[in-house]
């Protein structure tokens, strides 16, 4: 304990804030303000220990009550044309309370993440995929193929717990296992084993990941390939990872979805996943895609349970009418396609809306600073430290609980759309 | 309040009751006694009326990451069933893998008050449980999936004693919220993980040199001693594998007369007789099932059309993904826990092996003679969708029906089966005991599928009907607990149903080597792991209803 005899320690607290929802937190709350005491990253961090600022909402700018936020928020919906509810970035309830607010008032939903995310769902809805998840990699994995993807930037503890853990459950020698990444390096040493191996990089632009993937899924079937180079990269090298993915027992390819950031990066992600399954023809190989933070897994899967549709997802037409393309945030802003933008970021102060000639509305973390004030703001709890919640995980299987770690009367997101639906 | 129901033909097998008249009182959400001073709030008239309890299906999967993973893969078989929203209806989507509002609906509207998940990762149970918070009007209860988790399989490799795997077994269905433990291709889908790609009754998982025979004999014990009322649930080995029948009928045998429910049998029911190398071993199951009545089983009937096959069994479903349409598939590898695998597919009536699947699940309909012990589901999805009950009961109960379709069908697979031979037709006693009785015996709900004084008021009235798909797809009236959520096939009331459990007692010393195994090697400390009773109720919508253990039950 603290000197602080007010301070309390959480142990065992999981993380919203990274797709890999670290839950091994040690956390000092003292009043309302949070830290990280154990475990925590630079992302971890920043989410917990961001603190409250403003907790009074605000209508053009003036502060208000929360009844007449809600009341006025209310109005909007009642005179939009066509509502689009955005950013999403909040838990389980919220996600709930979100969809059934759009299917109240005919809205669109997208999140702030879904550009990310789509890259692997439209692969999933044309050809789909092998993966598997966090777990098994940790006990399992004995070559990881990174995609076009710095993965300690934003899972900073991704390899301290999935790759270098002390131990496999089956007697893997944990040093023996192999890194390579393909497109860019790391930007830090978490890939170098603890005997200060390095990972091999086999590096080259984004823009020659297409071609690169093409080749070594080619030189996995056994192709015979005529050029000598790809990309910047040695055919002998790709041939050298495609006998290392033959041999292996258990190989996982993992990307990121937001950092595979070039047009139609879902081709990549298709080619990728198509050679995985023909490795599977003769041993062990499986995806694993990384993303999910600040409820992105969880509001697609919310969705696509409630409605059978992951988000991009109209109630226009008093049904989901889904369409990853149309159904685009900034292209209906850019088009004045919605007359209302209701922005949700409940976890991060940095995700706010686009500009756009819509009224918009924001339930936004505390802290939040805008170019343009909004219509209306309310400041929300933060799923996770204000009240209890749960989040999916970057695999879409697990869930964890978030806990309610201090008291600040700030409203959830769950609490506000609610209250929203309930006065239409 | 209290509610009549004024000289309706009662179906209540659990009571004996075959087409009696009689009246029923409703009051708080219960059957109840008539009335001495016989005031009655409201009467409705149901003379001439077919009165049964709520259905209850035993096995649909209607929540769970394998199921939310055939939805967002399947936005086209959506396309051709989304549902409006109405003042009182949130929209959604219908068909092969429904949204959970939708299902809900559906079920009510078919007279259904309940639905089991069978096939719940105990990793994923958590989410699970969220998708049926959000499935209406229905009860709903999970089975705990065990069988290829390493904690067992270690647990197994170590020769731990059968206490300490009960513990473990009534750990995790404690901590997951289960009515039931279910066991998919027994350490099969452990085996896939280290590339074994099938795995007999008899064959040894490479790692832990254990057997799907150990880990059958390991769970069923287990369930029996903890007086689990639901029997293990087994999805058995080889699932459509030709000349599977005879690890099933091993399987039966290898019972060794403890209770054992063999789900989707249909699947595990063939044979390699024929130029095709594949028959029916409809005649040889039903034999056995007759034969050894510690054995229930659910059916798993195929219908033509498409639909999405979800299952854990991830070995046999990559082996199946051929045969994808359309041609896209998941295969997954979970958590040190289990797996799955979502193939879509379509049943064609002109396809040899489809047509016989067809004729193979009637069969067996029909050859068991014990309605108590067969249960009738379709494995919503993976042989048809659930809204296909209807269709699949007029099968059952009108014989020139279903021969009607049967001569439609592959003509080789016509004479590959005794089928038009059967002249069997169920009666609406045999379908209330499949349906309701029956299925309430089975899952261990003490208070549901019967009419009795104390029951909850799940009641479902139909008007008799000579097509009995017609009948059964249109209840006059639906009830459930004592409120009228149903009127003339349509949901005029939205409620929202109770998650049954057991709560089988543990030693808490379990979860010593439990908080170590977590520690280790997992990536979620086993305090997140598990789900509180607060998580059931959720945002106040939900509630738990905890089932009796059987007598004579113990630690």
């Amino acid at each position: 304990m603290t000197q602080n005899n007010a301070a309390k320690i959480w142990h065992e607290v999981a993380s919203p804030f990274c797709g890999i929802a670290s839950d091994d937190l040690t956390i000092e709350v003292t009043g309302s303000t949070v830290k990280v005491l154990e475990n925590g990253d630079a992302i971890t961090r920043a989410g917990f220990e961001t603190p409250i600022t403003d907790i009074q909402p605000r209508i053009q700018g003036q502060p208000s009550s929360l009844s007449q936020a809600v009341e006025h928020i209310a109005n909007l919906f009642r005179h939009s044309q066509q509502p689009l509810i955005g950013g999403l970035g909040t838990d389980l309830n919220g996600a709930r309370a979100a969809l059934a607010l759009a299917d109240r008032s005919g809205a669109i939903v997208d999140s702030q993440y879904s550009k990310a995310a789509f890259r692997n769902i439209l692969v999933l809805q044309d050809t789909g995929y092998m993966t598997t998840t966090l777990t098994e990699v940790r006990n399992r994995v004995d070559l990881l193929v990174v995609i076009g993807s710095d993965i300690e930037a934003i899972f900073p503890r991704f390899f301290e717990r999935m790759v270098w853990n002390e131990e496999s459950m089956f007697g893997q020698e944990i040093e023996s296992r192999q890194i390579v990444f393909i497109g860019k390096a790391p930007s830090g040493d978490a890939s170098t084993s603890p005997g200060g191996r390095k990972a091999k990089v086999l590096g080259c632009a984004d823009a020659d990941l297409p071609e690169v993937l093409s080749l070594l899924r080619a030189l996995v079937k056994g192709k015979q390939v005529q050029a000598t180079e790809v990309g910047g990269i040695q055919i002998s090298e790709l041939q050298q990872l495609a006998e290392q993915l033959l041999a292996a027992k258990y190989s996982v390819l993992s990307w990121s979805g937001s950092q595979l950031d070039y047009d139609h990066a879902e081709a990549t992600i298709q080619t990728v996943c198509e050679m995985i399954k023909e490795l599977n023809a003769t041993t062990r190989s499986n995806g694993l895609p990384l993303g999910g933070k600040e409820g992105d897994t969880t509001v697609n899967a919310v969705a696509s349970w409630q409605t059978g549709y992951p988000m991009r997802t109209s109630f226009y037409r008093r049904f989901p009418d889904y369409d990853p393309f149309i159904n685009e945030t900034q292209r209906i802003l850019n088009n004045n396609e919605a007359d209302v933008l209701l922005w949700v970021s409940s976890f991060n102060v940095a995700v706010t809306p686009p500009q756009s000639n819509a009224s918009t509305v924001v339930l936004g973390r505390s802290g939040m600073q805008f170019e343009t004030e909004p219509e209306v703001y309310i400041p929300v709890g933060v799923p996770g430290i204000d009240h209890e919640g749960r989040t999916f995980r970057t695999d879409s299987v697990v869930s964890v609980p978030l806990r309610k770690l201090r008291d600040s009367g700030l409203p959830s997101v769950f609490d506000v759309l609610t209250a929203v639906e309930q006065a239409l | 309040m209290l509610l009549k129901l004024t000289g309706g033909r009662i179906f209540d097998p659990a009571h004996g009751m075959n087409d009696v008249v009689r009246d029923i009182y409703v009051r708080d959400g219960r059957i109840v006694d008539a009335p001495s001073d016989s005031k009655v709030d409201q009467e409705i008239d149901v003379r001439g009326k077919v009165i049964m309890s709520g259905a209850i299906d035993m096995h649909t999967h209607i929540g769970g990451g394998k199921v939310n993973i055939a939805r967002t893969m399947l936005p086209e078989d959506h396309a051709e069933a989304v549902v409006e929203r109405t003042e009182l209806l949130r929209s959604g989507c219908g068909h092969a893998a429904p949204s959970t509002l939708t299902t809900g609906y559906r079920y009510a509207e078919m007279g259904y008050t309940a639905g089991f998940e069978p096939a719940v990762l105990p990793i994923n149970a958590r989410q699970a449980h969220m998708e049926m918070h959000d499935t209406p009007i229905i009860d709903k209860g999970g089975y705990a999936m065990l069988g290829s988790d390493d904690f067992l399989l270690r647990m197994m490799a170590a020769n731990a004693d059968q206490d300490a795997i009960n513990n473990y077994v009534a750990w995790i269905m404690t901590h997951t919220q289960a009515v039931g433990l279910k066991v998919v291709n027994p350490g099969g889908i452990n085996a896939f993980k280290f590339n074994q790609r099938k795995l007999d009754l008899d064959e040894k998982n490479i790692y832990y040199g254990v057997t799907p025979r150990d880990i059958l004999h390991r769970l069923s014990t287990a369930v029996t001693e903890l007086g689990v009322p639901h029997p293990l649930h087994v999805h058995g080995c080889n699932l459509g594998v030709p000349g599977n029948m005879h690890t099933t009928l091993d399987t039966i045998q290898g019972a060794e007369g403890l209770p054992m429910h063999m789900t989707h049998i249909q699947f595990h029911s063939y044979g390699t007789e024929g130029d095709f190398k594949f028959s029916s071993g409809a005649a040889q199951i039903a034999e056995a099932i007759n034969k050894n009545k510690n054995i229930t089983a659910d059916v798993g009937q195929i219908l033509f059309g498409q639909t999405v096959t979800a299952s854990g069994d991830n070995m046999r479903q990559f082996a199946g993904s051929p045969h994808a349409h359309p041609n896209k598939w998941v295969c997954m590898d979970i958590e040190c826990d289990a797996g799955c695998g979502v193939v879509p597919f379509k049943y064609k009536d002109q396809s040899f092996v489809n047509a016989l699947q067809w004729m193979i699940g009637l069969e067996t309909f029909l050859m068991v003679d014990d309605p108590w012990r067969i249960f009738l589901t379709t494995d919503h999805p993976n042989g048809a969708p659930f809204t296909s009950y209807p269709h699949l009961i007029k099968l059952l109960m009108d014989r020139s029906f279903r021969n009607d379709i049967l001569s439609t069908l592959h003509p080789e697979a016509q004479n590959a089966t005794h089928l038009a031979s059967l002249d069997r037709e169920y009666s609406l006693y045999e379908i209330a005991i499949m349906t309701r009785a029956g299925a309430a015996k089975l899952v261990g709900l003490a208070d549901r599928g019967h009419l009795g004084v104390g029951a909850a008021a799940d009641i479902t009235v139909y008007t008799d009907n000579a097509d009995r798909e017609v009948m059964f797809s249109k209840p006059d009236y639906v009830f459930k607990d004592g409120q009228l959520v149903v009127k003339n096939g349509e949901v005029i009331k939205v409620t929202w149903g109770t998650t049954h459990v057991v709560k089988p007692e543990y030693d808490a010393s379990i979860e010593k080597p439990l908080q170590e195994y977590f520690d280790k090697y997992h990536t979620i400390k086993m305090g997140n792991f598990k789900i509180s009773n607060d998580e059931i109720a959720d945002d106040g919508r939900g509630s738990l209803t905890i089932q009796p253990l059987r007598q004579g039950g113990k630690l």
